[in-house]
C-alpha cells in the first residue's frame, strides 16, 4: 500500500536535490563582484519608494469582500448550468425561473450595496 | 423543482416574510423616508404571518420532498416569532430616535433573522436546521453591533461572533458525523432509525457535537460565556428580540432532532447530557444573578437560569414535556420582551440608567411603568397565576412523569433563590426614594408593547390550559 | 481515491478540527481565532466530501457548498465587526477588549 507511494517519494527528492544544485551552483563557481546597484530590487529600471510591507487601504478590503460575497453564488450557479439541458427537458420553464428569482435577490442586494455608497472609493 | 405548484402557497408564512424583506430593501433603497415607512410595514407584515399561522394550525404539511413541514408545531412557532419581533420592532422607534442611530438595515436585519427562525422551527432536514441557523445567527450578530459608533457595542458583537462562530464550528462537524453514520440528511430517517443508530459510536459522537454547538445557541452553562456581555452590551431592544426568540428557534431545533424520544418514546440516550446543563444553568444562573448590580446583566444571568428549566424538559423527554417547553418558550418571550422594553424606555442615552439605583422611586415617577415592571418580575419569578408559574410547572410535571424528581427538585430550589433578585426589583421601585433626578419620557410606541406582553402573561397565566390545549393538538 | 482508506481522510480532518478548536482557545488576536474558526468548518467540509465519496451519494458535496456559502457570509460580516473594532479601539487583541468583565 504505501510502497505505492515510492515513485512519489523519489520524484520529490530528485526535483529538490536538482533544484538546490542548479542554484547554489551559480554561487558556487561564478564570478561575484557585487555593487550597490546590482542589490537593489529591480523595479523596472527606476529607484525603488518605501518599504515592501505596505498597508493597503481599508477601502480595498471593502471591495474585496464585495467581491467575495457575489463571487460564491457561481457555487449554485455552475451544477445547475452544468444539469440545464436535462432539468429544461424534465421542468421546462420551472428549471429556470428559481434561478431567476436567486440571482434577482442576489442582484438586489448589490444595488443596495450601491445605493448606500458602498463602492464610492473616497 | 415542484412537483406540485400548490406547495408554494402552503409556504405561504415563509413566502410573506421573504417578499417582505425584498420590499423593505427596494423601500430602502427608493425612498429617504424609510425610517417612517419601514417599522409599520415590518409589523404589518409580522403580525399578518402570526394570524395566518394560528389559523393554519391544523393544515399539516411536509412540503418539498421532505425539506419542510407547515402548520403544526412550527405555526405555533412562528406565533412566538413573528408578534416577538413585531413588539421588538413597535419598542424600537422611538429607542433608536433615543440614540439617534437609525440604520435602514436594522428592520431588514431583524426581518431576516426571523426568516431564518420560521425556517428552523419548520425543518424536517439538518440541511434546513444549518440553513435557517446561520440566517438568524449571522443577522444577530450584526444587530447586536448595530450602534457601530459605541465601543461596548463593538465588543458584545464581536464577543458574540467570535463565539457563535466557534459553536456553528461544532455543528457543522456534528451533521458531517451524523451524516457519516446515516447517509442522509434528513430528519424522517433520523427519527424512524433512532434506536438502531443509537448504538453507533460515530452517531452519538455527532449527535454530541451538535447539541454542544446548541447548547451555545439555548446560553446554557458551561456554554454561557457569552451570555452576560452580550446582553448588557447590545441595543436594549435588540437584547430582547435574541434573548427570547433566538432562544425558542434553538429549542424548536432541539425538540425537532428528538422527535423520535419525545413522539415515539425512543430511549433518551442524551438524558445524562440535559440533565446535567440543566441542573448547572439553573443554580448557576440564579446564584449569579444574586450579585448583579445592573438590571441588564441580571436578566442575562435569569435568561441562563431559564434555559436549565428548559431544558429539563429536554432531558425528561415525554409528550407533555414538549408542549410544557413551548409554553414556557412562549410565556418567557412576553416576559423578557416586556421586561427589556421597559428598561429601554427608563434607559438614558449612552447605556446610563440601566442599573438598580436608576430605578429606584419608579413608582412616583410613572406608577404604569412600575406596575407592569412588578407584573414582568413576578412572572419571571414564577408566582402563580402568572405565565411563568405554568411554564415551570408543565416542565416539572413532566420531569417528575420521567422519574427525574431530583431535577424538579432542583428546579424548585433554584426558583426560590431566584425569587430574591426579582422581587428585589419590585421593591427598590416601590420603597425607595429615587436616587437620580432624571425624567421619563415614556414613548407611546413602547407602551403598546409593554401593554400588548402584560395581556399576553395575563392570559396565559388564568387561562394556561387553552394555550396548552391548542399546543397539544398541534403535535402529531 | 478507492486505494486510500476512509480513515485517513477522517484522522486529518478531526486533526484539522482539533487544531481550529485548539487555536480558538489559545491564540488571543481576533483575526486568528476567526481563522482557526473556518479552519473548523473546513474540516467539517473535508469529512463530507469523503463520506459523500465513500457511502456514494451526493448529499455530502451538496452540504459542503451550503457550509462555503455560510462561511463566506460568515467571513464578510466578521471581518466588518473586528474593523469597526479596530476604529475605535486600534487593536484587536481579544484581552485588551475588555469593558464588560469576562
Amino acid at each position: 500500500m504505501i510502497l505505492d507511494y515510492i515513485p512519489i517519494f523519489l520524484v520529490i527528492i530528485v526535483s529538490i536535490i536538482f533544484g538546490a544544485v542548479v542554484i547554489f551552483s551559480s554561487t558556487l563557481f561564478g564570478p561575484q563582484r557585487p555593487t550597490k546597484i546590482k542589490l537593489m530590487p529591480y523595479e523596472s529600471g527606476k529607484n525603488p519608494v518605501g518599504t515592501t510591507h505596505e498597508r493597503i487601504s481599508i477601502k480595498y478590503y471593502l471591495v474585496t469582500m464585495m467581491f467575495i460575497i457575489f463571487d460564491i453564488e457561481v457555487v449554485y450557479v455552475y451544477p445547475w448550468a452544468v444539469e440545464f439541458k436535462k432539468l429544461f427537458g424534465e421542468h421546462g420553464i420551472f428549471a429556470f425561473i428559481p434561478m431567476l428569482i436567486f440571482l434577482v435577490v442576489l442582484e438586489l442586494g448589490f444595488l443596495y450595496l450601491y445605493a448606500k455608497g458602498g463602492l464610492k472609493w473616497d | 423543482m415542484p412537483q406540485n405548484n400548490y406547495e408554494y402557497f402552503l409556504l405561504m408564512p415563509q413566502i410573506i416574510i421573504a417578499v417582505g424583506i425584498v420590499l423593505s430593501v427596494l423601500i430602502e433603497i427608493t425612498t429617504k423616508k424609510s425610517e417612517q415607512i419601514l417599522p409599520w410595514f415590518s409589523i404589518a407584515m409580522f403580525f399578518g404571518t402570526a394570524f395566518y399561522s394560528v389559523f393554519n394550525i391544523n393544515q399539516n404539511f411536509v412540503l418539498f420532498s421532505g425539506m419542510i413541514e407547515v402548520g403544526g408545531k412550527p405555526a405555533i412557532f412562528n406565533f412566538i416569532f413573528n408578534i416577538g419581533a413585531a413588539l421588538v420592532v413597535l419598542s424600537s422607534i422611538d429607542y433608536l430616535k433615543k440614540y439617534g442611530t437609525y440604520y435602514g438595515e436594522y428592520y431588514i436585519l431583524i426581518q431576516s433573522s426571523v426568516l431564518g427562525m420560521m425556517v428552523m422551527s419548520g425543518a424536517k432536514d439538518i440541511l434546513m436546521i444549518f440553513m435557517g441557523l446561520e440566517l438568524m445567527s449571522i443577522c444577530f450578530y450584526v444587530l447586536a453591533g448595530i450602534n457601530r459608533k459605541k465601543l461596548s457595542a463593538n465588543e458584545a458583537s464581536m464577543k458574540y461572533f467570535l463565539l457563535g462562530a466557534f459553536a456553528t464550528g461544532f455543528i457543522v462537524y456534528g451533521i458531517a458525523l451524523l451524516y457519516g453514520a446515516t447517509g442522509t440528511t434528513s430528519i424522517q430517517n433520523l427519527v424512524e432509525n433512532f434506536v438502531t443508530y443509537s448504538s453507533n459510536i460515530i452517531f452519538v459522537l455527532g449527535f454530541v457535537f451538535f447539541l454542544i454547538g446548541f447548547s451555545f445557541k439555548i446560553a446554557a452553562v458551561p456554554f454561557h460565556m457569552w451570555v452576560p456581555d452580550v446582553y448588557q452590551g447590545s441595543a436594549t431592544t435588540v437584547t430582547s428580540l435574541m434573548s427570547t426568540t433566538g432562544k425558542a428557534a434553538a429549542f424548536s431545533v432541539l425538540i425537532i432532532v428528538l422527535t423520535a424520544v419525545f413522539t415515539f418514546n425512543a430511549p433518551n440516550v442524551f438524558r445524562p447530557y440535559f440533565a446535567t446543563i440543566s441542573a448547572l444553568s439553573m443554580l448557576f444562573g440564579s446564584i449569579v444573578a444574586i450579585s448583579q448590580t445592573n438590571l441588564k446583566r441580571m436578566l442575562a444571568y435569569s435568561s441562563i437560569s431559564h434555559a436549565g428549566y428548559m431544558a429539563i424538559g429536554l432531558a425528561a423527554g415525554n409528550m407533555f414535556s414538549v408542549a410544557g417547553i413551548i409554553f414556557y418558550l412562549a410565556a418567557y418571550a412576553f416576559m423578557n420582551i416586556g421586561a427589556f422594553t421597559i428598561i429601554s424606555i427608563v434607559e438614558g442615552e449612552d447605556d446610563s440608567r440601566t442599573d438598580f439605583d436608576s430605578f429606584s422611586g419608579l413608582n412616583d415617577k410613572s406608577p404604569v411603568l412600575a406596575a407592569t415592571m412588578a407584573l414582568f418580575m413576578f412572572a419571571l419569578a414564577g408566582i402563580p397565576p402568572l405565565a411563568g408559574f405554568f411554564g415551570k410547572y408543565y416542565v416539572f410535571i413532566a420531569a417528575i412523569q420521567s422519574k427525574l424528581t431530583w431535577l424538579a427538585i432542583l428546579g424548585v430550589l433554584s426558583s426560590v433563590i431566584s425569587v430574591y433578585f426579582y422581587i428585589r426589583v419590585v421593591v427598590v421601585m416601590y420603597f425607595r426614594e429615587a436616587s437620580e433626578d432624571f425624567k421619563i419620557n415614556i414613548s407611546p410606541y413602547s407602551l403598546i408593547a409593554v401593554v400588548i406582553a402584560a395581556f399576553f402573561i395575563l392570559v396565559f397565566g388564568i387561562l394556561p390550559d387553552t394555550l396548552m390545549n391548542v399546543i397539544l393538538s398541534a403535535l402529531p | 481515491m478507492s486505494s486510500i482508506p476512509m480513515e485517513y481522510y477522517l484522522i486529518l480532518s478531526a486533526f484539522m478540527f482539533s487544531v481550529g478548536v485548539a487555536g480558538v482557545l489559545i491564540r488571543r488576536n481576533a483575526i486568528v481565532v476567526f481563522m482557526c474558526i473556518e479552519l473548523m468548518l473546513n474540516s467539517a467540509n473535508l469529512s463530507l466530501v469523503t463520506f459523500s465519496s465513500y457511502l456514494g451519494n451526493p448529499i455530502g458535496q451538496v452540504f459542503v457548498f451550503f457550509v462555503m456559502t455560510v462561511a463566506a457570509a460568515e467571513a464578510a460580516v466578521g471581518l466588518a465587526i473586528i474593523i469597526a473594532i479596530f476604529r475605535n479601539k486600534k487593536t484587536v487583541n481579544i484581552d485588551e477588549i475588555n469593558i464588560f468583565k469576562w
